[in-house]
């Protein structure tokens, strides 16, 4: 809403600075976006009068010019075709800042020229550059251009709640400049402008749930192709209206000063009498702005007997509109409840004036002082006979009293407003009220739809007294320790592990391409959206791992020659028995994940030439990190992103939890990889636990070591062997470890040799070596008997 | 007994002249040795008069001494010098890069999620979470948003392809809030929570981001205040910016779940920038939360992660934190 300084002032004029008055409306709820001036910003310019034109004597497309400045006169050269003795224009005097310039004194083509005669653009008011901008024969030489033009108006926008519909119009927002600064509220005053004639069309209200007050009049005669005035036209302007013609200049001044939207009917294109109604399924209407919209039973509509003919509160239809040739009109100054408003305008991709007015809430109380104020406007510009005004009142809101505490105010705001301030801040708010023994009783008035319940006038009173005095001080209350529960680990611990572990965090939309989700998850059916702002963000993952493997690609791309990066988000599931829970929504399971992906080089690049890829067990060995204290284990599995052989099941504390693998090469040609990338994507949740040691008291005694090299199928998966040693080995067998895995000449076909270091320790006495030894066969006769595993020879 | 001095003296010379370990055992048989020259000296004992022999004895242990010592300092001073050798060979160049793995590091606004959650935990906050995909009760009717209002069009809201159980799509949910409703509906007063997380919009341009992240903080109690609220957020922002004397300014906004609201606004470079919403939160959510209105009041607010990010670390353009670039994020 672009409220002119002027205009607002002429209603209510406090003693504060245009940008003070601004702070205040904005410091008060009434936010005041920008203020700035209207016109565009140049000085120094005064109407010249063009005394004299002569020839330029060294170019023949410019002349010099003769141009007084009321108490002076000036030479000045010109090069505008439209220049002429006798008229008056723009003149920038020396010293002038224009849009982009300064005016010197200058010689051109060897005549001096004190000043420059401008055109509208070089003024920087409009496009026009054909010629001198023509100024008015009564315009004063000498006098700023600036006041003449009424350039010097500022103009407050205003960024308006949708509860402050009321501030919709200078009316309003001066309404509370005034109970903001107690100057005094000049209010246009309202005279009744009489009947010349009984012209009158019938109305009918049949959704009185939707249109509660029809007020009407007839003016005939008029003459519809009158010139709007000047002054209306700059304060339309000024306000961001253009002007149309006059009849529908006038609803739209009438709107913005009184907030009361207006529409206006060729009354001799109206079929019948008017009825408000609900629209029918199939009835069509083409609208003034040309766009033909079908409505049904939950739009009111303006009807004829033709149909309908207007969009109520939202738009009048091109059938019934008054144009140029209209002799006779028939006024509309309606109340529509918000209800049945809001939100049909949208639903036709659109919103008018009034549409944004009569959903929030429009006065139901000044319907014919809004057909008394155009009336008299019409009468004065378009001449014509107005007809008597037909109030229909079919059913008005309530404006029920509303009960406020003082003690409850002074709690919920948290300072001891005084009741005596309370008082002024309804009284300058000119709400009707009484004060009860600890309370006060106001009647909202008619033009606010927000004071419906105590905390309505608690907020106008905290608005009143200023936000700003409300002293901050730091509130007081029990103090109580939070739980930090230390088996628990947040989801933040698991970040800065992947952060240790080299992994940068990345954080990617919760909604990819299709495809992510069919090629990385094999999942058909994700959550589709059912707006989405792109069809490659049309569904929800399931895995992180296809936004993982786009931020690969995206920095290859970009030639990052090593990339490790981790999401923790949330996966969206259907699963139609998921039931709603405190924290879960029926028929979806919505787990938070995380997920990894390396790619490019082991290490950085470095001096001393160690170079190679990053592969599985790097991964999994970071997995590892992430995981600890829980134990880990892989399990030989096929997932659709992965590659078959290069792929497993990750089990945290024995129960499937995730993945781990190698991208799968038709992926990695599909999206462009040269070489593979490794991901994994585990749980969080399992991974929260953090279970607290059980430590265990060192042993004194010295540990014994035995090495044994064993010959197995080379199939044999070494989690099998360790569960073998693990399940059956000695009490004083305190580590096995595989420290060399060997494949190739030496060995049969088939066969590999895995060695195991064996360390042994007893708790309450030294080992023997004998004892050590016969552990050590023990082993072998076990891994023989299970694996048919050999002795390396 | 001179003959004594002089092989002290050639023992002396022979072990300086010794350059290794090797020669100066070769030189140590060559005096101390069963043929060496000193033990040869003894043999010239027997010929001494009892009387003399103490005497000659002594200075013979003297010399002996002496020539042991001398061989001591020497092997010293040898095993000085390969050591001094190998440790000159051994020297590093240790301005040399470190060697292994890089460095990693959390996303910069997930820092900012970090730090929010840090500092309204030292007050006592605990964090509240709760489903991304929400029903429209949890994210918008117990927030007291009208059923026609705005912001349930599918221009503001992302729907998806599932019902609620009254039927009605669920949405992404638009604002942390539905987190604080489910936890307000599960915990007593004094209710003080924080909840941090992704949101979504209908909304892409350089300055939103279809989906992006909020706080939302909550105070539920028999008396807190709008003051409290104006104290303790402005408290949080200071710590935030580590800034004792940032400047705040609260002023009447509105929001269906709170009354009164206010948007606040912290000053920057020169002017108001709007860094939350806030407010008391208003009775029917109180009551959304399972209380009593009249016997519980508070505050609560929000604002966006990235917002405050973008203060924090000067960054301006949104979007760099969704593209996964590495030369970006490398820098926190």
């Amino acid at each position: 809403m672009n409220v002119p300084e002027s205009w607002l002032r002429s209603f209510c004029n406090p003693p504060l600075s245009g940008q003070a008055l601004a702070d205040r409306l904005t410091m008060a709820g009434l936010e005041v976006e920008t203020y700035a001036p209207f016109g565009p910003q140049f000085s120094g310019v005064v109407v010249g009068e063009i005394v004299s034109v002569a020839r330029h004597p060294g170019a023949d497309k410019l002349t010099v010019c003769a141009v007084s400045t009321g108490n002076g006169k000036v030479e000045v050269v010109c090069g505008a075709p439209n220049v002429r003795a006798g008229m008056k224009a723009p003149l920038a005097v020396i010293g002038a800042k224009l849009p982009g310039m300064e005016i010197r004194k200058t010689s051109l083509r060897g005549v001096e020229s004190e000043g420059m005669l401008c055109s509208a653009r070089e003024l920087g008011l409009s496009n026009d550059h054909s010629g001198l901008l023509e100024l008015s024969r009564e315009a004063k030489p000498g006098q700023d251009v600036r006041a003449l033009l009424g350039l010097d108006d500022w103009v407050l926008t205003l960024k308006l709640t949708p509860n402050r519909a009321d501030a919709l119009c200078i009316l309003g927002v001066a309404r509370e400049l005034s109970a903001l600064t107690g100057a005094p509220l000049e209010a246009p005053k309202i005279e009744k402008v009489f009947a010349k004639n009984q012209a009158r069309h019938a109305v009918r209200i049949t959704a009185p749930e939707g249109c509660g007050r029809f007020t009407g009049r007839v003016i005939r005669g008029v003459n519809a192709a009158a010139p709007t005035p000047q002054w209306m036209k700059e304060r339309l302007e000024r306000a961001g209206q253009r002007s149309i013609s006059a009849l529908v200049d006038v609803t739209n001044y009438v709107m913005l000063e009184l907030g009361r939207p207006l529409h206006v009917y060729d009354l001799d294109k109206l079929k019948g009498p008017i009825d408000v109604r609900w629209g029918r399924k199939g009835e069509k209407l083409l609208l003034l702005n040309e766009q033909t919209v079908e409505v049904d039973d939950s739009v009111l509509c303006i009807t004829d007997d033709s149909g309908a003919i207007g969009l109520a509160g939202i738009m009048g239809g091109e059938s019934t509109k008054a144009d140029e040739a209209t002799r006779n009109v028939l006024l509309e100054s309606a109340f529509f409840f918000p209800a049945a408003i809001a939100g049909r305008a949208r639903r036709y991709n659109f919103v008018s004036d009034a549409s944004h007015r009569f959903e929030r809430g429009v006065d139901f109380d000044n319907n014919v002082d809004g057909i008394e104020r155009a009336t008299r406007l019409i009468l004065e510009i378009c001449g014509g006979e107005p007809g008597p005004t037909e109030d229909l009142v079919a059913r008005l809101p309530e404006r029920k009293p509303v009960a406020m505490r003082i003690a409850r105010a002074q709690k919920v705001i948290g300072v001891p407003i005084s009741a005596d301030e309370m008082e002024s801040v309804f009284s300058r708010l000119k709400m009707p009220f009484r004060k009860e023994q600890e309370k006060f009783v106001v009647g909202p008035p008619s033009y606010r739809f927000d004071l419906e319940i105590e905390e309505d006038l608690i907020e106008e009173v905290a608005r009143l007294h200023g936000f700003e005095r409300i002293a901050a001080h730091p509130p007081r209350a029990a103090l109580t320790m939070l739980k930090t529960p230390e088996s628990v680990r947040s989801a933040h611990s698991l970040r800065e592990r992947m952060a240790a572990a080299d992994y940068r965090e990345v954080i990617n939309f919760s909604f990819v391409e299709q495809a992510w989700e069919a090629d990385f998850a094999g999942e058909a059916d994700p959550i589709r959206l059912l707006n989405p702002i792109a069809s490659q963000l049309s569904v929800m993952r399931t895995s992180l791992i296809g936004s993982l493997v786009d931020v690969v690609r995206k920095n290859h791309f970009r030639k990052v020659p090593r990339i490790r990066v981790f999401e923790l988000g949330r996966v969206f599931l259907r699963d139609a028995a998921a039931p709603e829970g405190p924290l879960s929504v029926a028929g979806l399971r919505q787990p938070l994940r995380i997920a990894a992906a390396a790619y490019g080089r082991a290490f950085a690049e470095q001096w001393d030439g160690v170079e190679r890829a990053v592969d599985f067990f790097d991964v999994r060995a970071d997995l590892e990190t992430l995981v600890a204290p829980l134990a880990l284990r892989l399990e030989k599995a096929k997932h659709p992103a992965f590659h078959p052989g290069r792929c497993a099941r990750v089990l945290i504390e024995g129960k499937p939890a995730g993945w781990v693998g190698e991208l799968h090469p038709k992926w990695m040609q599909k999206y462009e990889l040269p070489q593979p990338a490794i991901l994994f994507e585990v749980d969080v949740e399992p991974l929260l636990a953090s279970p607290l040691p059980r430590p265990q008291v060192p042993s004194r005694f010295p540990p014994v070591v035995r090495d044994i090299a064993l010959v197995f199928d080379a199939g044999t998966p070494v989690q099998a062997v360790l569960d073998a040693i693990q399940a059956e080995k000695p009490a004083i067998v305190r580590s096995v470890r595989l420290f060399s895995l060997y494949r190739g000449a030496g060995l049969p076909q088939g066969k590999k040799s895995l060695a195991f270091r064996v360390v042994m320790q007893h708790t309450e006495r030294t080992l023997t070596d004998a004892e050590a030894d016969a552990t050590r066969d023990a082993l072998v006769a076990l891994l023989g008997q299970r694996f048919s595993a050999a002795l390396r020879a | 007994m001179q003959q004594l001095d002089g092989i002290v003296s050639r023992a002396r010379a022979a072990f300086s002249a010794a350059g290794d370990a090797a020669s100066l055992e070769n030189a140590k048989a060559r005096f101390l040795g069963k043929q060496g020259e000193l033990t040869a000296q003894q043999s010239a004992l027997k010929n001494l008069a009892p009387e003399q022999r103490k005497e000659w004895g002594a200075k013979f242990n003297a010399a002996k001494q002496q020539i042991e010592q001398a061989l001591e300092a020497r092997r010293a001073e040898i095993a000085d010098a390969k050591l001094a050798a190998r440790l000159a060979e051994e020297a590093l160049d240790v301005t040399l890069p470190g060697r292994g793995r890089g460095r990693g590091g959390i996303h910069p606004v997930i820092r900012t999620w970090q730090r929010v959650e840090q500092i309204w935990r030292s007050i006592g906050f605990e964090v509240a979470d709760g489903p991304e995909i929400e029903t429209d009760w949890y994210n918008f009717t117990a927030l007291n948003n009208p059923e026609n209002h705005p912001a349930r069009s599918m221009q503001d809201t992302f729907y998806v392809d599932l019902k609620d159980q009254d039927g009605l799509p669920l949405v992404l949910r638009t604002h942390t809030s539905p987190m604080q409703v489910r936890y307000a509906r599960t915990h007593q007063p004094p209710i003080k929570a924080i909840a941090l997380g992704r949101t979504y919009r209908v909304d892409s341009d350089a300055t939103h981001s279809p989906m992006f992240h909020q706080v939302e903080g909550l105070w539920i109690d028999e008396h807190i205040s709008f003051a409290d609220l104006k104290s303790v957020y402005t408290d949080f922002l200071r710590r935030f910016f580590e800034m004792d004397d940032l400047e705040l300014r609260f002023r009447p906004s509105f929001f269906p779940f709170t009354e009164p609201s206010a948007e606040i606004d912290m000053a920057f470079k020169g002017s108001w920038l709007e860094i939350s919403g806030a407010g008391q939160v208003h009775p029917s959510v109180v009551r959304n939360f399972g209380l009593d209105p009249e016997r519980y009041i508070g505050f609560a607010f929000g604002s966006g992660l990235e917002r405050l990010t973008m203060l924090r670390y000067g960054i301006d353009d949104l979007r760099l934190f969704f593209d996964g670039d590495l030369r970006f994020l490398e820098q926190f």
